[in-house]
């Protein structure tokens, strides 16, 4: 049977943060046709489960837990009666911008002139860092505790050793224990945390959860259930060093060792990524190699706020604003690259249009640096920081008019 | 002595620090030696302690010797000195939801609470029951514990149908 094709002006796949604010900007600025399709049963994304606090101190000036953000932005969509499609899986997206959906009601097809990637992020699992050792149950993702206590009311542990210092895995740590169970401990194969200081202070000083950096798990314990770990300290270059193993006995391990950009549908659409961020290569309105396709939030590279989500979404939906009624960008001569200190920088691709703000991440702890943009010798824009953690997004604004055409920008640590 | 914080305030996470005595420990403080002046006391605290003045008694174990450095904004002093005198934190958590899509309702204080409490909220908010449908920000608990600070829900939960 030859499915229908319907005709949208803008497609958003994912209604989490970066989606929903897309799509409301989208329709402030007058762009009517557009639809978000949503995997889950209801939009929000990610942050339904986060009933943490700390979100919206940017966007909204003021303190929410992750739900309450979330359904700011769900209010304002239904009051616009923007079309979400829930329950609805993008199964393929074509270089020409057809996108393939599974629905409730069966399969559908959309053309669509420019596409909005919102799929946001997924965790790293044991898989992904090759822990030895038997599969007992009691291996969980941070996300994934954080789904059974926050969503669905299951304890999934007792005794808790948490892998990986990441922001989830440290307000894990605080939600188990605030829920009755024992955290140990939390390892962290760096010998820096790679989450935000804050929450080491209140998810963990505050329950005298012990951090200990430069440590990991070399071993799970365990035939049916997780019986324990063994933990050994690493030396510089990560090697478990013989004779510090040591036993801890527990029923879970939780990992928080990083998030990674959900790129499958792009990649078959052909978009190019960028190795470092694991996300689209993009320029500086977010549309990525693909003509049409743009990406914002963790699809893009994985963001330490979810306001800061938000925000990048809604710049975003500017420049497709553009797109869909024709003002199209300048050739973008300008490539932007990094070095060593630095992880990543977004975008990775410049025209001279317009002045732009440069997000990067450096790759250790630095203090006292200055981050700057240089191109050919010339610094062109720099910032001074006190300190620079590889847990916290760092953004250098770059002036239009000093920005030179044809020439590679250098973003270096100073 | 130095006392270094993180601020948690916001996610800046700025890193203060001042001069910190502590009776008993240190000579005792008055105006005269103290270097540091807030021209009027910190809101919000359970503490409200002007820093020129002698400090005496419970509830004021601290008394800052120095200006607080490493501040983003203004806050961050007005925490510091909350920190050391009567650190207080928020807290987010569910309830029981009965005839809901979901079992659980996330929660928050609407205002943080002594540190020491935190358990005695927790019992609180765990004895609750709540019947969907539930309005985001409904308030479920006023003034908790006589804390000053309300239990409100951050959710908003349908109710289930029976089409469902
Ligand atoms: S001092 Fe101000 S800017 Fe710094 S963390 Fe505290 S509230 Fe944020």
């Amino acid at each position: 049977m030859k499915q229908e094709i319907q005709d949208l002006d803008v497609l958003i796949i994912g209604g989490g943060p970066a989606g929903l604010a897309a799509a409301l900007r989208l329709r402030q600025n007058g762009i009517e046709n557009i639809l978000i399709a949503e995997r889950e049963k209801q939009p929000g994304g990610i942050l339904r489960q986060c009933i943490h606090d700390g979100f919206g101190l940017t966007r909204f000036r003021e303190m929410l837990s992750g739900p309450e953000y979330a359904e700011r932005f769900i209010r304002e969509a239904e009051a616009l009666k923007i079309p979400l499609l829930t329950n609805a899986s993008v199964t393929e997206i074509t270089p020409d911008r057809v996108a393939t959906v599974v629905a409730r009601d069966g399969l559908r097809t959309y053309r669509a002139r420019a596409i909005i990637l919102a799929m946001g992020c997924r965790e790293r699992t044991r898989g992904a860092l090759a822990i030895p050792g038997s599969r007992p149950a009691g291996v969980f993702t941070a996300g994934v505790a954080q789904a059974y206590i926050n969503l669905y009311n299951r304890m999934p542990a007792r005794e808790v050793v948490i892998l990986g210092s990441g922001d989830i895995g440290m307000i894990m740590a605080r939600r188990l224990t605030l829920e009755g169970a024992h955290v140990q401990a939390v390892f962290e194969i760096q010998p820096y945390p790679s989450g935000l200081t804050r929450n080491i202070r209140q998810c963990l000083d505050d329950f005298g959860i012990p951090l200990c950096l430069s440590h990991t798990v070399t071993k799970v314990h365990g035939e049916r259930r997780v019986t324990g770990v063994t933990v050994q300290k690493v030396d510089d270059g990560f090697r478990p060093i013989p004779g510090t193993e040591q036993f801890c006995s527990c029923d879970t391990l939780i990992l928080s060792v990083g998030l990674i950009p959900e790129n499958e549908l792009s990649l078959g659409a052909g978009v190019k990524l960028d190795p470092h961020t694991r996300g689209p290569i993009v320029n500086e309105r977010f549309e990525t190699s693909v003509p049409g396709i743009f990406a914002a939030g963790n699809v893009l590279h994985v963001h330490d706020l979810a306001d800061y989500v938000s925000l990048e979404a809604e710049e975003l939906a500017d420049a497709v604003t553009d797109y869909v009624t024709g003002k199209d960008l300048p050739d973008c001569s300008v490539t932007v690259t990094c070095d060593k200190n630095i992880n990543h920088v977004i975008p990775q691709k410049i025209s001279l249009r317009e002045s732009i703000n440069l997000s990067l991440r450096v790759n250790r702890p630095l203090a006292d640096v200055k981050v700057a943009a240089v191109q050919g010798g010339d610094v062109i824009a720099k910032k001074t920081l006190k300190k620079a953690l590889p847990a916290e997004m760092i953004s250098l604004h770059v002036p239009k008019d000093r920005i030179l055409p044809g020439k590679e920008l250098e973003v270096r640590i100073l | 002595m130095r006392k270094t914080i993180t601020c948690i305030i916001c996610p800046n996470g700025c890193l203060l620090s001042a001069d910190v005595s502590e009776p008993g420990t240190d000579a005792p403080v008055t105006g005269a030696e103290n270097p540091r002046s807030i021209d009027s006391p910190v809101t919000g605290t359970g503490c409200p302690r002007v820093i020129d003045s002698p400090v005496t008694g419970a509830g004021c174990p601290r008394v800052i010797d120095s200006p607080v450095t490493g501040a983003g904004c203004p806050r961050g002093e007005a925490y510091f000195i909350q920190e050391i005198t009567d650190p207080r934190r928020t807290l987010t958590s569910s309830v029981l939801v009965k005839g809901g899509e979901l079992p659980l309702c996330s929660v928050r204080l609407t205002d943080p609470v002594p540190i020491a409490r935190i358990p005695d909220v927790m019992k609180e908010i765990r004895k609750m029951k709540v019947e969907a449908p539930l309005e985001s920000g409904t308030v479920l608990i006023r003034d908790v514990l006589g804390l000053g600070s309300d239990v409100i829900t951050t959710k908003t939960i349908r109710r289930i149908t029976a089409a469902q």
